[in-house]
């Protein structure tokens, strides 16, 4: 395992470094929504893959993060107004909050939101769990809406600053910290797997009778997926309002987290913890390329293809398909 | 000397359909113990009742001296009891050995306050798979299983779970006469190590070579309890099976 997290370091630091040598500010961009989707999909995956609960809701625990940092942000801009005179030099030494700490009190709130959900949905099974997933987001949206605060339908801005010391650009630096990100839920995930934690999330998936008769608390086991995943969603939303500059419900609460985050692990394989980072390289890089190349808008129909591609091929994604040779192998 | 299952005037209802009307039970520790009964006579049912499946509103259920109302399932398992279906629930996406991991690792793990170490895990699981012939398939997945073996696999994981009570919920129907010798076999080896069992099941010949005691549940009641040839001959038990 440690040797596991320091591979992954190094990887992040080389993947950095190369991104680094073109010198187009365009690949960061581009890479963090990639990178970004690495932690949606790992987080989504560790409900939905390992427990086989499927959420529908992504796009709200990822826009909960989101809407705590404009919340924050906010709070900063106004601190004259909302706070007594005698204590805003104090809020002015803490506020602007740095974005590491926006990220762990964006984790912390989706955390919670994840818990009671899961509290309240997870007697659901099947169908029913996911659309009480989606349910969420709707109520969560119209919330924000209703909530001037935050801007309301109109959106809000968050002035992102232009250079970050050392670095160079502020993009280059989210995009540092989002690589950060998906080292944690990557490492996260792969140690679920092999952990305690992971073999009583497979026995929930495959089969809830009989993983309660063998022992297994399923009801808390399935919180701690909740809240992890959701926390995971939280943590990569957070700095989303830096890295776009104008978030608007609509774009917040968007359709295309949902989707994607289903899409992403399914096609790579929803049961190893490198099936949502697989899906989401060739996935993720596709969509980029035929943004920039044809339109943003065939991002949807190359999901909904590749899906229905891989329901037909490969039920079990890149991973199940070459695990599947492998098992035929060794068996014979 | 004091029992190591009670069940207490359990009842159960499913809307307006009265699956058990007050059923006493008690089981003796190391005792054999037949349940049978016709179809949809409640026998899985009172598993269900005693296991933590389903709740029962009336009566209790005592297992080693501690009510069991109220506890989930897999603690009554944490305590002792283990159970397999009637129809094999295996694991599909595991391979045999960490089908029988899962139990270890939820039940016996910290059992004695100890954790268990890996290997003992590893070994443990292999003796398993070998006291049920299965340990050549030990990194198949269940699919590639057949019935008997499937059977097998299904009591070989509640025996992971190092019971005090096993409770077999018909591990033979639908075997031939030589699987059935099989597993009745193992169910007796069980017995013999100190585990009291309670078998469910149709198959007379083998209750009867089974059995120390027999009891017989007919639509939600108790009818019988006894001596295997005694109650087979009682006459309600007889119109039950046979009518008028």
């Amino acid at each position: 395992m440690p040797l596991f997290i320091l591979a992954s370091i190094v990887v992040a630091i080389v993947i950095f470094i190369l991104m680094r040598l073109p010198g187009i500010e365009y690949l960061f961009v581009a890479g963090y929504t990639i990178v970004q989707y690495i932690v949606l999909s790992t987080a989504w995956n560790i409900l939905g893959g390992y427990c086989g609960y499927v959420n529908f809701g992504s796009a709200a625990f990822f826009a909960l993060g989101a809407y705590s940092t404009v919340t924050l942000a906010t709070f900063g801009l106004q601190l004259d107004e909302l706070v007594p005179e005698s204590m805003a030099p104090y809020f002015h030494l803490i506020f602007p909050l740095p974005i590491p700490v926006l990220i762990v009190i964006g984790g912390i709130v989706s955390g919670i939101v994840g818990f009671g959900t899961g509290y309240l949905t997870l007697r659901l099974r099947g169908a029913f769990f996911a659309i009480a997933t989606l349910a969420l987001s709707v109520v969560l949206a119209t919330l924000v809406v209703n909530w001037d605060f935050v801007g309301g339908s109109g959106g809000a801005y968050v002035v992102r600053p232009g250079k970050f010391p050392g670095l160079g650009s502020y993009m280059q630096y989210l995009f540092l910290l989002m690589l950060g990100l998906a080292v944690l839920s990557v490492v996260l995930a792969r140690w679920i797997e092999r952990s305690r934690l992971g073999y009583g999330f497979a026995a929930i998936r495959d089969d809830e009778l009989a993983a309660e008769a063998s022992g297994v608390p399923t009801l808390r086991l399935k919180l701690i997926a909740t809240t992890l995943s959701g926390a995971l969603m939280g943590m990569a939303g957070a700095p989303f309002p830096y890295y776009i500059g104008y978030l608007a419900p609509a774009s917040a609460f968007g359709l295309e987290y949902a989707v994607n985050s289903i899409a992403m692990p399914l096609i790579g394989g929803t049961t190893n913890w490198i099936g949502p980072v697989i899906g989401t390289i060739l996935l993720g890089t596709l969509q980029q390329v035929t943004t920039v190349t044809i339109s943003s808008a065939v991002n949807v129909l190359l999901v909904g293809v590749l899906l229905i591609a891989f329901v037909i091929i490969a039920p079990n994604g890149i991973v199940g398909l070459v695990q599947e040779r492998l098992r035929a192998r060794r068996q014979k | 000397m004091t029992a190591l299952l009670s069940v207490q005037n359990v009842g159960k209802r499913f809307g307006g359909f009265v699956a058990l009307d007050g059923i006493n039970l008690e089981v003796q520790p190391g005792e054999r113990l037949g349940l049978i009964g016709p179809n949809g006579s409640g026998k899985s049912t009172l598993v269900n009742c005693i296991c933590g499946t389903l709740r029962n509103e009336q009566g209790s259920v005592h297992f080693d001296g501690q009510l069991m109302n109220g506890l989930a399932a897999h603690e009554r398992t944490h305590r002792g009891l283990s159970r397999s279906f009637q129809l094999p629930r295996p694991f599909p996406s595991l391979t045999l050995a960490d089908n029988l991991r899962i139990p270890m690792l939820y039940t016996v793990h910290h059992r004695n306050g100890t954790p268990l170490h890996a290997d003992n895990i590893d070994a443990r699981c292999h003796e398993l798979l070998q006291m049920v012939d299965l340990e050549k398939k030990a990194r198949h997945l269940p699919r590639d299983l057949t019935q008997v073996e499937m059977r097998k696999l299904e009591l070989a994981r509640a025996m992971a779970a190092e019971p005090k009570l096993l409770i077999a919920d018909e591990a033979m129907a639908g075997l031939s006469h030589s699987e059935i010798e099989d597993i009745l076999a193992l169910l007796m080896r069980l017995n013999e190590s100190g585990i009291t069992v309670i078998m469910i099941e149709h198959i007379m010949t083998a209750v009867m070579a089974f059995s120390q005691r027999l009891a017989v549940l007919v639509s939600g009641k108790k009818i019988a309890d006894g001596k295997p040839e005694d109650v087979v001959r009682d006459p309600d038990v007889v119109r039950a099976y046979l009518g008028e």
